[in-house]
């Protein structure tokens, strides 16, 4: 452990939390663009080109909001709410393989703030402790729409773990590995895990959708029935932490759908870029294409939003357990079959 | 021809729905999710029907109504006489005016021998009908082309135009003079 790969390691973690930060920012920016162009409007557009700069006004504006408290006994909890929405949005981004490996100053900067060999497994404990940021704030509020709305979300959340693990685990039966390094180097080039898993991933994506509350299962959140459900009484920095951990958490998703079925930063002809043009050339190119993929996922996110309208809630419950939980474990038996059948 | 009432479309659109059971594609729910981003994508790309405002305006009708001006003469005079037919004929009761004589020396104010003393236009009850400048028999008031609308206020009271907003200004009076010396009005209105 020398002293050269403590700063390589932090310069890599504050890059990390910096690229979170700004896409999570830029997330909102793109949201209400996005919005804006498939409902034939043009969005924001006056502050900075394009309404470049509306991330920072509104992020300025939400600091100099007075900071509401209700009467609650539950203060500290109140507190703590919105730090572990925020917090664990961001620690999943440590095990993310941003790249394979850059070529600095006479040594290999590996693109990975931390390579654990269960670096999925940690994805989903940390996701797991995220729901726990929403029920403790929804609690604490002592509000009967927020309470109703953090109830909605962990159960919602709870049971699409359930069909997201295992759909997974069809993923992991095949790869031989829960890294998500090993994993995005076992699919370079066009070998995408998609291609092998079409299944899995379309459980992994509507499990996705549930996980970070988005639409067409925002039920949490649901504005005719719940005011803002379990962030109701949420103003200030609190609230813009709870919206904020919301998109960093759909920026993660988006990363580990690309990372897990969509080959990562691997694009086609990366090792022939690697021989003839350079480690480093290639390498950021490699990020490029990651982000690519990553950008294209949260625009589906916003696409899939202003489409489908909201499930009721025993639709999303019978979705949930009774179509694609039996649909995962088919999944995995077809999967362990193609496994003995073609090695 | 014998079509049945129920089979005639005459728009072409109509589609006859029925309450069949939905096969197992149908049930999946996953191609009409697909059908229905198929459709918002049809509209990123779509041309924006938002009017950047105060860039771009929206093109007003010619037979457009703006705001009102009570008019002078050639002379620089008023035209108004407070006959009060404007308020009468307003449906919406928002003219008030107040008639007064004129006096010696003021004939160069006033066309006619009353004037009005007060001429209130109350903007908030406007509807801008032009019944005013139909039932004018002075040719005073009338509503312009202006596409000015009226601006936003805080107070109620802001809204009460009075005679300082509504007559026409002097050099406007006078340039419209020149313009008509000059063969390019058509009438001093």
């Amino acid at each position: 452990m020398d002293s050269a790969f403590i700063i390589e390691k932090s310069v890599l973690i504050v890059t990390v939390f910096a690229i979170t930060m700004v896409m999570a920012m830029y997330s909102t920016w793109a949201e209400r663009k996005v919005a804006a162009f498939l409902q034939d409007r043009v969005g924001p557009n006056r502050a900075g080109w394009g309404g470049l700069l509306q991330p920072l006004a509104d992020g300025l504006k939400l600091f100099a909001k007075e900071e509401f408290e209700p009467d609650t006994k539950n203060r500290f909890l109140f507190f703590v709410g919105p730090a572990i929405a925020m917090s664990t949005a961001l620690m999943t981004s440590a095990v993310i393989p941003w790249g394979d490996k850059l070529h600095i100053f006479g040594r290999d900067v590996i693109l990975q703030a931390t390579d654990i060999d269960g670096s999925l497994l940690y994805i989903f404990a940390i996701v797991s402790i995220g729901v726990y940021g929403i029920m403790i704030g929804g609690w604490a509020s002592n509000n009967k729409f927020s309470l109703m709305g953090a109830v909605r979300a962990a159960s919602q959340m709870v049971s699409y773990e359930v069909a997201m693990g295992l759909s997974v685990i069809a993923l992991i039966m095949m790869t031989g590995t829960l890294s998500l390094k090993e994993i995005s180097v076992q699919q370079a080039g066009m070998n995408w895990n998609v291609f092998y898993q079409p299944v899995g991933f379309l459980i992994f994506l509507i499990c996705a959708f549930a996980e970070t509350n988005r639409t067409p299962f925002d039920l949490a959140e649901c504005e005719s029935e719940l005011i803002g459900g379990y962030h109701t009484e949420y103003s200030s920095m609190k609230m813009g932490f709870y919206l904020f951990a919301e998109y960093a958490n759909m920026f993660i998703s988006s990363t580990i759908i690309a990372v897990l079925y969509f080959g990562g930063y691997n694009y086609p002809g990366m090792q022939w870029m690697v021989d003839n043009v350079g480690v480093n050339t290639a390498n950021i190119l490699g990020i490029g294409v990651l982000f690519i993929k990553i950008c294209f996922f949260i625009f589906f996110y916003m696409w899939v939003r202003w489409t489908i309208p909201r499930f009721r809630y025993d639709q999303l419950m019978n979705l949930g357990w009774k179509i694609l939980i039996p649909l995962s474990i088919i999944n995995i038996v077809i999967t362990g079959i193609c496994i003995l059948a073609f090695n | 021809m014998s079509a049945s009432v129920q089979s005639i479309s005459l728009s072409g659109r109509k589609k006859q729905v029925s309450n069949k059971e939905m096969t197992f594609w149908e049930r999946l729910y996953l191609i009409a999710i697909v059908k229905g981003l198929l459709i918002t994508i049809k509209h990123f790309f779509r041309k924006k029907a938002t009017i950047h405002y105060p860039e771009q305006t929206r093109e007003f009708s010619p037979v457009y109504r703006g705001q009102h001006m009570l008019k002078r003469d050639e002379l620089g005079r008023e035209n108004c006489t407070a006959c009060g037919l404007c308020a009468l004929s307003c449906p919406a009761e928002a003219i008030t005016m107040k008639a007064e004589e004129r006096q010696p020396g003021e004939e160069h104010l006033y066309r006619e021998e009353k004037y009005a003393s007060i001429y209130e236009i109350n903007m908030l009850r406007c509807i801008f009908c032009g019944l005013c400048e139909e039932a004018c028999p002075k040719d005073a008031i009338y509503l312009t082309i202006s596409k000015e609308l009226v601006p936003s206020q805080y107070n109620r009271e802001d809204f009460i135009f009075g005679k300082d907003k509504l007559v026409m200004p002097l050099e406007m009076a006078m340039k419209n003079n020149n313009l008509l010396a000059e063969g390019k009005l058509k009438n001093a209105n």
